[in-house]
Formats: structure tokens, sequence, C-alpha cells
């Protein structure tokens, strides 16, 4: 029982990654984009090849994948959304889906269209070394995953709240014209937001390819999906809210796996966020949160 | 210090000024009037860079400053307090006023700034921890122009500081624009609707209409203008 709840939480705390670095994106540039998930499956991939081919170091891959979709998502805001900034909405979602379309492709290129894994040798130690607390077993992967997605979050929340530059993004994320006005260079503040945001995704496919240990290029369609309706259901601009969602349907996924069927996983966790928009349909924190809230 | 000559802006294919030519000088309250959509808010929005003109010189201190991004403009020491306020709604008083001094790096003299904003708005040193956007209108208007300020400009640039207020909070707005003239040397371009109010306090005035300016001259001249009179000023 418990051991589930730490599973979930683990499966949970990266759901939770990307959903936030989702809602930072939304919450600034107030659009929706649908090349997270394969932001996502770029840094899956950095991992398996840093461990694979140089070095299995945990804090190398990360860092490595933290700087290669950093520069992905500094690539997609300034490709979708500079270039399409007095366009209508449609035309950078609609090239956000064609990017996404795009990087599954390179992917399949570049790796190979079938399922790949990291040698288990290689990852012995992390994914099956274990320690007891409190009477119950944890791995080292696991602590590293639930560690690395916990201490994400909080750096965001410090990064946001209480830097000038996290002071420059919630101006710009209420009223862009004004921060405009008073110098903030917006497209600026709308690069950096679109790149922190998906580094945080491109981490979360570190954790979460090293965690399963399977690869393959279209990883990031379903976890894509998610990780936007999380931060649906979270309220879409609100930070806790995200963090909220994504572990709650982390928790659920992995009750379901045990109580049921590991096939019924994504049904449970669907169903569960249906029900939550049928009763808030503004989503958990629908009106509250630090980056919500617009200037008129 | 400020020198409009013949500009004219466009959005899209709609002729927005047609050749505006306006100048305010060092520490002057000048007036810049008008009915709804005559081009008022586009002068200001062409004058800090936020739309291009495409004809004309926008000069400030003798220096070119048309084409210029806001950044530049703010730099050289114009501030805007923008139409309706736009106070950041979901940030303290305090994070606002510190979002009006962006541009600058010096924070022994921001610190100062922000204290000597205090002591000409009360309402900032009140509120200082409350989020903007649950002040209320003629409180906003304070904040607002504490934040512009904040920005250490020679030059402020107010577009309808009266818009939506109570008659009463209108003439302390006035007061207090009148004050910081006075105490700071802050020249000002206030951009009203409420002529009579604008023109109790500036020593100049322009009249646009339709993206043309039809009128100026000293502020009592324009008081007592019959034409003014009869479009602006409601006296019969």
């Amino acid at each position: 029982m418990l051991e589930q709840l730490i599973n979930g939480l683990t499966q949970g705390s990266v759901y939770a990654l990307l959903a936030l670095g989702f809602t930072i994106i939304f919450g600034t540039l107030r659009m929706v984009t649908f090349a997270h998930g394969e932001v996502f499956m770029g840094g899956a991939y950095v991992g398996l090849t840093l461990f694979t081919y140089l070095t299995p170091s945990l804090p190398l891959a990360l860092l490595v994948a933290a700087v290669v979709t950093f520069i992905m998502g500094a690539l997609i805001e300034i490709i979708a959304f500079r270039f399409l900034r007095n366009a209508p909405h449609f035309s950078s979602l609609l090239v956000t889906i064609g990017l996404s379309v795009i990087l599954i492709n390179l992917a399949q290129l570049i790796f190979g269209p079938e399922t790949r894994s990291i040698p288990p040798a290689l990852i012995e130690d992390l994914a099956f070394g274990e320690i007891q607390i409190f009477g119950f077993y944890v791995t080292y992967l696991q602590m590293a995953v639930l560690g690395v997605a916990i201490a994400m979050m909080v750096a965001t929340y410090f990064f946001i709240e209480h830097t000038p530059i996290g002071l420059a993004i919630r101006a710009t994320s209420q009223d862009h014209e004004a921060a405009y006005a008073m110098g903030v260079n917006v497209n600026r503040i709308f690069t950096l937001t679109f790149a922190v945001g998906s580094m945080m995704g491109g981490i979360a496919g570190v954790l979460i390819g090293l965690y399963y240990n399977v690869f393959y290029p279209t990883m990031g369609i379903l976890l894509g999906i998610k990780a936007f309706s999380a931060s649906v259901v979270g309220g879409l601009v609100s930070m806790p809210g995200a963090i909220i969602a994504g572990l709650t349907i982390g928790v659920i996924e992995s009750f379901a796996v045990d109580f049921w069927n590991a096939s019924y996983r994504h049904l449970v966790a669907f169903v569960f966020m249906i029900i939550i928009l049928v009763i808030r349909p503004a989503g958990i924190m629908g009106k509250s949160g630090p980056m919500s809230g617009r200037g008129d | 210090m400020l020198k409009l000559t013949d500009v004219h802006t466009y959005y899209g294919h709609f002729h927005a000024l047609k050749g505006i030519s306006l100048e305010v000088g060092d520490g002057e309250i000048v007036s810049l009037l008008g009915g709804n959509a005559c081009g008022k808010s586009t002068t200001m929005k062409s004058i800090l860079g936020m739309v291009k003109a495409k004809q004309g010189t926008i000069e400030y201190d003798g220096r070119q400053i048309s084409g210029l991004p806001p950044s530049d403009v703010v730099r050289a020491g114009i501030s805007p307090v923008l139409e309706r306020r736009r106070l950041f709604p979901e940030l303290t008083v305090e994070e606002n006023l510190t979002m009006g001094a962006y541009l600058r790096s010096d924070k022994a003299a921001i610190k100062a700034d922000a204290e000597k904003m205090a002591e000409l708005f009360p309402i900032v040193a009140e509120r200082r921890k409350q989020l903007a956007g649950s002040l209320s209108g003629g409180e906003q208007q304070m904040v607002a122009m504490a934040r512009a300020l904040m920005a250490s400009p020679r030059l402020l640039i107010m577009d309808e500081p009266s818009m939506g207020l109570s008659p009463k909070y209108v003439e302390t707005v006035f007061e207090v624009i009148q004050d910081v003239n006075a105490k700071e040397g802050v020249a000002m371009l206030l951009v009203e609707q409420n002529a009579n109010m604008a023109l109790s306090i500036a020593a100049r005035g322009y009249v646009l209409q339709t993206g043309e300016i039809v009128l100026s001259g000293s502020a009592d001249e324009l008081l007592n203008n019959p034409q003014m009179q009869k479009a602006y000023l409601g006296v019969a």
C-alpha cells in the first residue's frame, strides 16, 4: 500500500514537472504548445545516449539534457511563436504540431524506430540498489526521480517568485503590453520562459526514460497529452495546481495498476481528469495562483 | 525637450495620425485634448515606440527617438502612465514599483526613489504588500504614477489619468500631478478628455480631432476660445 503510494508519487512528480513546464509556458505566452511531449522525448534520448555511449552518470545526463532542451525550447518559441506573433493563434498551434511530427521523425532517423534500452548492467546499481526507510524499500532511482523533480519544482518556484527575472516574467504574464511599455524586452521574456518550461520537460524525459528504461520516438505523445491535461486540471495558469494535479494523477494510476490491471492506467487517469473538469471546469486552482490574471 | 514634427501613424490601412506637430518644454505641463478615438492614445504610443510612426520626426533633447523601442525611449527619460492605469494586478504595489524601475541598475538610488514615492503617495506606503488589483481606481492611479516615476523620468506621458475616477478623486489626481511637477520638475504631457481639468493645470494645450491638431495655444487662450467652449468645455 505504502509502496504503491511511493511509486505513484515518483511517477506523479514527473507528471507534475511536465505539467509545471506546460503551465509556465501557457501562463506567460497564453499559447498552447503541442511539442512539449517531443521535448520530453528529446531529453529522454539524451539520457539514453549519454548512459549508453559515454558514462552512466545521472547528474551529467540531467545537465546535458537541460542544456539541449533549453535550446530546443528557445528554437520552438522563435519558430512557432515569435515569427507568428501577429498571426491567428491557430497558426502557432499548427506549427507546434508540425514541429512535434518533425521531432518524432528526426528521432526515428537518428535513433531508429525500434524501442531501445540502456544495457541493464549500466543502470543496475541505480535501478535495483535500494534502501529501507521506515520499514519499506525505495530504490535509489526512485529517490533520485522524486528528489530531482521536487528540487526542480522548488527551484522554479524560487526563480519565478523571488528573482528580478521572475518578476519580469510574472509582470509579462499579467500584461505584456504594460511590461513592454516599462522597457521589458517581451520577446526575450517569452523565449526564456519557453526555454525554461521546455528544460523542465527535458529533465522529466531523462527521469522517466531511466525509470522505465524504455525509449522510442513516440514516447512523448501520450505523456505530452497527459501533462497538458494535468495542467488544465490544475487550472492551466496555476503552478501549485499543476503540481497537485500531476502528483494526484500519478498516485491514482499507481493504485489502478495495483488493484486492477496495468493496461487500464491511462483509462483511469483520463476518467479521473474528465470527472474533475466536469465538477470544476476551470480546474482545481482555477482562479488563483501566482501566474494567473491578465491586465484587463 | 520633446518635439513632434508632422508625425503620421497607421494601423494597417487606417491613417490614425495625419501629421501631428507638438512640443513640450522643460518642466512644462502640456495637455493633449480631444474626444474618443481622435488619436490621443496613438500619439502617446508613437512617442513611446509602441507603434511605429511611418513619417515625420520625434525628437527628445534634440535626439531622434522615432523608431526606437520603448526600452530605449524609457531609458532616454520618458515614462508612461498608460490608459486605465494598467497595473500588474497580481503583483503587489511594491513589485509594481520595482517594475517601474526595470531598466535601472542603481540599487541605492532605486531604494531612495521608492521611499520618496511613499512620501509623495501615502497610499503606496499603506498598501505596500497588497495586490495592485485589489485597490480602488483612484488608488491605482496613484500607484500607476508612482510606478512611472520610478523610471526616474524627466517627462511623464499620462494617458487619461481621470478616466473612470469619481469627481473627487479626479481633483486629487490633478493636484498630485501639479505637485509632482512643481517638486520634481518633471515635465508632463497630459492626454485627456477632461479639458476643463487638464487646462486648469496645464500651461499650453493642443486639440486633436480625427488624427489632426485643430487648435493649439496657451491654456487661457483655449479656455476662452468660443469654438473650444462649444465643443469641449461644455460652456453654452
